[in-house]
């Protein structure tokens, strides 16, 4: 369930936008953003452009609607007090429509970024980019690995759900500790096979 | 707290993102120079791990439900530039995989929460467990750590919020400052609870990384104290001290010039003693200071709860050879 909200089933589709090479992708979705975090709200007309802009790639990319929805109307609870308190308090100066609108636009180029072009070609562009070599193999090793460590996480609350029978509050902090930390040792573990691996297949 | 796009303006966005250049940048460079080849890999892995963790909810107050953000706890385990870098990464992928926080506004994600987060953090963590030897220092530090960096990270975040006009310092903060002041309480706990498990399950990483051992150059640490001061000033000062009325006393001082004699009649700024905002001021930094002690007696008893034995018994533990 979880991986099937944060999977993107839309990476394997094919199209013409799928097609388009990552670079290009990228920086366009960065100069569109760019663009819609600066442009003043009197700009209607760029807004405009932006939604029609980017409703066609959506068409073009075979992306669900729905799926696109159902992202941009899952707000985390910051996100929606700022806008309350926005909307509250400071009436004129920063518009709260112009907020939404601005967050709500940034979301759906991302979104349709990240639909339409595979993580590792982004770290192909970063890496042609000259972003330190450290921090994209860290980044590439993180995306190999984490819906592996998001299915152990799963499988080990599964596991203590299956065992413990008490519901204490002490006992439930405790679980969640226990939890967490067995899961960075058995990161860490694996780590460490990832690295004999590496040296294994001639790594440096 | 991941502050998505647009709502920053230009120049906050802008100023964040050159100091989370700096910060990461400099990380980076202190990572390369200290971490053994060996634990390449980790990074990569405790970044995996920190995702995973985030995504285990605990319960707070009210019914609502917040998640670690960890930042304290990697840099106990893997040093404050590991840290930084494994929080970086992190930060990326929610950004650009997931859309969670704003691709224009991740260089003031990345000083939220890795800088001020894991940097802070862990400057607070390495205070505490300098003080207290042994296993119990380290969960104390752990878990104080844990909720100032919650804490610090959401101060952070009102600061710039302010910055860009989105939300005043006067609303933000007591609402950021508030809440995190809760969401961190399970921060710290759920930190020190995963730190003292480790440490009973795999003594000899938690043992790598004791202040005794070194590990880190006390010039790395100054530097991070630096960078986090450097943050707090530039994004928090301007609100926190009565700058407002500092500026517009300069503006009178340079209209005089202008204006004439009757702006010197006029401007020279009562407001600065105004006794309703030196007293507001100082009931909330006594309010923080206090709750700051709160949560540090909370810490220190916890530390004492989980770790039961006595110093020498861990000393000994923590020289036990690794099982591989």
């Amino acid at each position: 369930m979880l991986k099937d909200w944060l999977g993107h089933h839309h990476g394997h589709h094919d199209s013409a936008v799928h097609r388009l090479p990552a670079t290009g992708k990228l920086v366009g979705a960065l100069m569109m953003i760019v663009g819609t975090v600066l442009a003043p709200w009197e700009w209607r007309a760029w807004f405009i452009g932006m939604v029609v802009l980017l409703l066609m790639v959506m068409v073009l990319s075979q992306i669900a609607i729905w799926f696109v929805i159902r992202r941009l109307l899952l707000l985390s609870p910051f996100v929606l007090g700022v806008i309350v308190v926005n909307a509250l308090h400071a009436p004129g100066h920063g518009n709260w429509l112009a907020l939404a609108a601005r967050s709500g636009l940034c979301l759906f180029t991302v979104v349709l970024l990240a639909n339409t072009t595979p993580f590792g070609k982004i770290l192909g562009a970063l890496r042609s980019a000259r972003v330190p070599a450290l921090l994209v193999t860290t980044l590439a090793l993180m995306h190999r690995y984490l819906f592996v460590l998001l299915d152990e996480s799963e499988r080990m609350r599964r596991a203590r759900a299956s065992r413990t029978f008490q519901r204490q509050r002490r006992v439930r902090w405790r679980v969640l500790g226990t939890l967490v930390g067995q899961l960075f040792v058995r990161a860490s573990e694996r780590a460490e096979r990832i690295y004999s691996a590496m040296c294994a297949r001639g790594w440096k | 707290m991941h502050i998505p796009d647009g709502f920053l303006d230009g120049k906050t966005a802008a100023t964040a993102a050159a100091i989370s250049v700096v910060g990461v940048g400099f990380a980076l460079r202190q990572v390369r120079r200290e971490l053994p080849p060996r634990r390449v890999p980790l990074l990569g892995l405790a970044a995996a791990f920190l995702f995973a963790a985030q995504m285990v909810n605990f319960p707070v107050a009210g019914g609502t439900s917040g998640h670690l953000m960890g930042g304290v706890l990697v840099a106990a385990l893997l040093g404050p530039s590991a840290a930084i870098v494994v929080l970086t990464a992190v930060v990326i992928v929610q950004c650009f995989l997931f859309a969670d926080g704003g691709v224009s506004a991740l260089g003031a994600n990345l000083l939220n929460m890795g800088i001020l987060g894991a940097g802070g953090g862990y400057l607070v963590y390495r205070l505490v467990s300098s003080r207290m030897r042994g296993l119990r220092g380290q969960v104390t530090g752990v878990a104080f750590g844990g909720w100032v960096s919650t804490v610090l990270a959401a101060i952070g975040c009102a600061g710039e919020l302010a910055w860009s006009h989105t939300v005043a310092w006067s609303a933000g903060f007591p609402m950021m400052a508030s809440v995190h002041m809760i969401i961190g309480l399970g921060e710290g706990l759920i930190g020190a609870l995963a730190f003292a498990a480790i440490a009973r399950t795999r003594p000899e990483i938690v043992a790598e990384r004791t202040p005794a051992s070194g590990g880190t150059l006390p010039g790395g640490i100054l530097r991070y104290g630096l960078l986090v001061a450097l943050v707090l000033a530039v994004f928090v000062a301007p609100f926190a001290c009565p700058w407002p009325d500092g500026l517009e006393s300069v503006a009178a001082k340079l209209g005089f010039d202008v204006q004439g004699a009757s702006a010197i009649v006029h401007a020279p700024a009562p407001d600065y003693r105004l006794p309703g905002i030196h007293s507001a001021a100082g009931a909330t930094a006594l309010a923080g200071a206090l709750g700051t002690l709160v949560v540090l007696g909370l810490a220190l008893a916890l530390g004492r709860v989980l770790v039961r034995k006595s110093v020498k018994d861990l000393s000994k533990e923590s020289k036990q050879e690794p099982p591989c």
